[in-house]
């Protein structure tokens, strides 16, 4: 554990004369990276949730670079310990419909029956329905923690934990609970290292951002249009035409569907594209409202998908940071919309700058942002190449960046079970301390996530809860403790 | 890495970068020779949406009772269970007695009709809206209170500013400016190798997490000091034993402890009644209960202190004006606050009343809204916590003097 905890400054790196990892032009073709455990301790802190014992040893014995290249391919990575320590959480690998069969729809049935009570108490749902209920997202909970402390695929979580933060959705939010099993496994984790716009159309069409953002309700205002379906021919059972004559049927208002919601539009540009500065406007934000009306939640009851209903759609034409969509476009719409956000200049630029400030510091150099901005318009939005350019990059191996982050709740908890080798049964209290240290998993209201920077998470209150939770994990071993609870370890 | 936590303190950086700040402890409310004590200001949400038509009652309107047969609270003198008279339109639940003689002194303001220009009637929505103090903008991250702080940066500012009685940091008060959170005084203190940390945080070059550890054991010893387990209130309050009654109590400890407590907040929840909500007695008189003689304990133990010192209270959305088939009411729209103490011009119900006629109702249904909540919460960070300009605290609004509800003289 001595040597895992090494948080010797970098300026003592440098009086002792070795050569300092910044001298190490790391992103040419052939160059070798540095094999110090200063900078494989940084590698790990960053690429995985901090070392285990030995970890150092096994990067500096198959060499940093084949290190990099194999966290780049989870799918090469075996992870069989990860599974046997999964396998008791059954809801992790429910699909919607049984998540919604086995533990929303009992709820809701429960509440319909809820019958007023005599003595004035407050009726109540039977707490075994409630509490099954809740155990999805505690569950989940336990799964995300389980996979931060033992997944060998360490870089796969660190971004799946980055990707669903940009993409955030909160569990409160009505039946948002029972669909983010579904979120994170199906629609965040498979594309954390492919293509950007593959993962911005997964999130546009799962029922969990279609609800959080209420997309699901965001309807053409002078709607619902008549479903029209021409005269067509048809072929009879022995294959005899005839002619079915055309129909027009006026669907029904659904009691939510008012007009049109922003709330998807706007976020889609502000927080999880272009950014805030990105250089759209809020004739945009309409625009892009309106290409997305139709797009919604089939059987939601029943955790049904996507659907578009053509009825709710405003089939007019839009103009979307100045590229026209025709009239008439249906479905097609939503999808223009992505691919002209996911193209668009400044979300390279604002996917880079947070990549860069996640691995590299909280005011990452202008450099690295430049070099994976470059690199994301190069290659189409590639995040593998986003993010190796990044790992390469000279700025995010050198000693500046070294301890320069400071780590959020969930950084800090997943650290300390990481470095004392914890055998850890049963998540559920970890999954209770991080509602203690002020970041309760899949429960961040705002769609900003939570913040990644040291002015969020270091503070009086959340030192003094950091330095119980370190003598709660030490189990009596007081040195341990202070190793956990120490300045040195709040930094990453 | 500065930090920018050392930064709030304004001038103090400088002092902390040469090593040798003046102990935190001096830098506190502790010193003398300042002059006006600070204005106050206690937040208390009731979550889930409070029926704010059993909370003050608009008894004369006969619509009320129409549509209410099993839940209405009866009209004053007719009986001890009745509504207790404020003005000859409106009545307290009965259940609220305790703060009557708030009323009687007009130290007791409430404003009716008031909420969020947004229509939505999720209680996650809403509430975010409330706290943010930005109705229909979800992207928001801090919440107005904390942009109060931020507004008004306090040289002298304690790490005990601004302090929330909840497990965690409400939205109202997460942002930039330092507040704390915690359940109990007692919990904010490291149980074991205290010392062995502070050698370790005080020895540090890191100086964020020096600074920050620093203050907090500072803050950990002063409120040792303060000594939560043989506090007595004054003036004979006695504070219910209920969650909210011990949180309010140690708010006023806080408060009295002279530890630089500027803003605080408590929540207290189960108002939500779909279901059997009862009139007089049952559900909602029994929250309402408690809220009331927590809250009144709150102001006599202050005592003087009521001067500076301001209580609001807040709900995120009313109910239906039409009790449901369960004898409960649905979520709906405008609804009742209480703001008690801190010069308010009391013993008068503020806002123009939309009336109870279903063409007078917002959708048809609930109780239209007259009042922006954001121009009770603006007055009150104007005219009470003396802030100039309130525009950078309710971004995206037109603070103007002339739509608060005027609360203060």
């Amino acid at each position: 554990m001595k040597r895992i905890l090494v948080f010797v400054g970098a300026c003592t790196f440098l009086l002792i004369g070795l050569p300092g990892p910044g001298h190490v032009s790391a992103s040419g073709p052939g160059s070798r990276l540095p094999t110090d455990e200063l900078t494989i301790t940084h590698v790990l802190n960053r690429m995985a949730f901090g070392p285990r014992a030995g970890d150092v040893d096994r990067v500096k014995g198959i060499g940093l670079e084949r290190y990099i290249d194999q966290q780049l391919h989870p799918e090469r990575i075996q992870d069989t310990a990860l599974a046997d320590r999964l396998a008791g959480l059954s809801t992790i690998s429910m699909s919607r419909r049984e998540l919604s069969e086995k533990f929303e729809q009992p709820l809701m049935e429960a509440r319909r029956d809820q019958k007023p009570q005599a003595d004035g108490e407050a009726p109540k749902v039977p707490p075994p329905v409630q509490q099954r209920a809740n155990s999805v997202v505690l569950e989940l909970g336990e799964q995300k923690i389980l996979r931060a402390v033992y997944s060998e695929r360490q870089l796969q979580e660190v971004l799946t934990d980055f990707w669903f933060n940009h993409f955030n959705v909160d569990a409160r939010k009505g039946r948002d609970r029972f669909l983010l099993t579904d979120y994170e496994r199906d629609v965040i984790r498979p594309h954390v290292l492919g293509s950007f716009r593959d993962l911005l159309g997964a999130t546009a069409k799962s029922p969990a951002m279609l609800f959080y953002l209420d997309n699901w309700m965001s309807v053409d205002p002078n709607g619902p249009h008549p479903i029209v379906t021409p005269p067509h021919v048809a072929r009879g059972p022995f294959g005899g035409a005839h002619v079915v004559p055309g129909s027009i049927r006026q669907p029904p208002r659904g009691k939510n569907a008012k007009g049109l919601n922003e709330n998807y539009g706007r976020e889609l540009l502000e927080l999880h594209t272009l950014g805030v500065d990105g250089g759209y406007t809020q004739k945009d934000v309409t625009e892009v409202a309106r290409a997305f009306t139709g797009w919604t939640i089939e059987n939601a009851k029943q955790g049904g998908g996507f659907v578009f209903r053509p009825q709710l759609h405003d089939m007019g034409q839009k103009v979307v940071l100045g590229h026209v969509i025709k009239a008439g476009g249906g479905e097609s719409d939503g999808e223009k919309v992505l691919d002209i956000v996911a193209k668009h200049p400044s979300t390279a630029r604002f996917i880079a700058t947070k990549l860069a400030r996640r691995f590299v510091s909280d005011t990452p150099p202008k450099a690295v942002i430049d070099r994976a901005a470059v690199r994301f318009r190069e290659t189409n939005g590639d995040l593998r190449e986003v993010i190796r350019t990044i790992l390469l990059s000279p700025e995010f191996l050198s000693a500046d960046a070294f301890n320069a982050k400071a780590k959020t709740p969930f950084e800090f908890l997943v650290s300390a079970l990481r470095a004392t080798d914890s055998d850890v049964q049963d998540a559920k209290p970890f999954v209770q301390t991080l509602q203690q240290l002020g970041m309760p998993l899949y429960q961040c209201q705002p769609p900003t996530g939570y913040k990644d920077t040291a002015d969020a998470w270091i503070n009086t209150g959340a030192l003094v809860a950091r330095m119980n939770v370190a003598v709660r994990l030490s189990g009596g071993n007081e040195s341990r403790a202070q190793t956990l609870g120490s300045p040195e370890f709040q930094r990453r | 890495m500065l930090s920018r936590r050392i930064f709030l303190k304004d001038g103090a950086f400088a002092l902390v970068a040469l090593g040798f700040a003046p102990s935190f402890l001096t830098r506190t409310a502790f010193a003398t020779g300042s002059s006006a004590r600070p204005k106050r200001l206690i937040a208390i949400f009731q979550r889930g949406a409070l029926d704010g038509l059993s909370f003050v009652v608009p008894y004369g309107e006969a619509e009320y009772y129409r549509l209410r047969p099993s839940i209405g609270i009866p009209r004053p003198n007719s009986g001890a269970e009745a509504a207790l008279d404020l003005d000859g339109f409106f009545g307290l639940n009965p259940r609220l007695r305790p703060l009557t003689p708030f009323w009687t002194s007009r130290d007791l303001a409430i404003v009716h009709a008031c909420g969020s220009p947004d229509a939505t009637r999720s209680h996650f929505d809403a509430q975010d809206y409330m706290e943010t103090g930005t109705p229909g903008v979800k992207r928001t991250q801090d919440g107005w209170l904390n942009r109060y702080l931020q507004a008004r940066r306090e040289a002298n500012a304690t790490v005990f500013r601004a302090v929330s009685l909840t497990p965690q940091l409400p939205r109202m008060l997460q942002g930039q400016a330092p507040a704390l959170a915690f359940n109990q005084i007692a919990q904010f203190t490291v149980r074991n190798g205290s010392e062995a940390f502070e050698a370790a945080y005080t020895g540090s070059s890191d100086r964020l997490l020096s600074g920050t550890g620093r203050e907090a054991f500072d803050a950990i010893k002063m409120l040792k000091a303060a000594d939560p387990a043989r506090y007595q209130p004054e003036n004979g309050a006695e504070y219910p034993q209920s969650p909210f009654g011990q949180a309010l109590k140690q708010i006023a400890q806080l408060a009295k402890s002279e530890l630089g407590l500027e803003v605080a907040f408590a929540e207290v929840g189960g108002w939500d009644t779909h279901v059997n909500q009862g009139a007089t007695q049952g559900q909602l008189a029994n929250r309402l209960d408690d809220f009331g003689r927590a809250i009144a304990a709150l102001v006599t133990d202050l005592g003087d202190r009521m001067a500076d010192t301001l209580v609001l209270t807040m709900s995120e959305f009313g109910r239906a004006v039409q009790e449901n088939g369960n004898r409960g009411t649905d979520h709906g729209h405008g609804n009742a606050m209480l703001v008690i103490g801190g010069g308010v011009r009391g013993g008068k119900v503020y806002g123009r009343w939309p009336g109870l006629a279903p063409e007078r109702r917002y959708e048809g249904r609930d109780l239209a809204i007259t009042t922006d909540f954001r121009d009770v919460f603006a007055e009150i960070v104007v005219r009470h916590l003396g802030v100039a300009d309130a525009r950078p605290i309710f971004p995206g609004y037109a603070v103007q003097p002339a739509k608060f509800p005027g609360l203060f003289s």
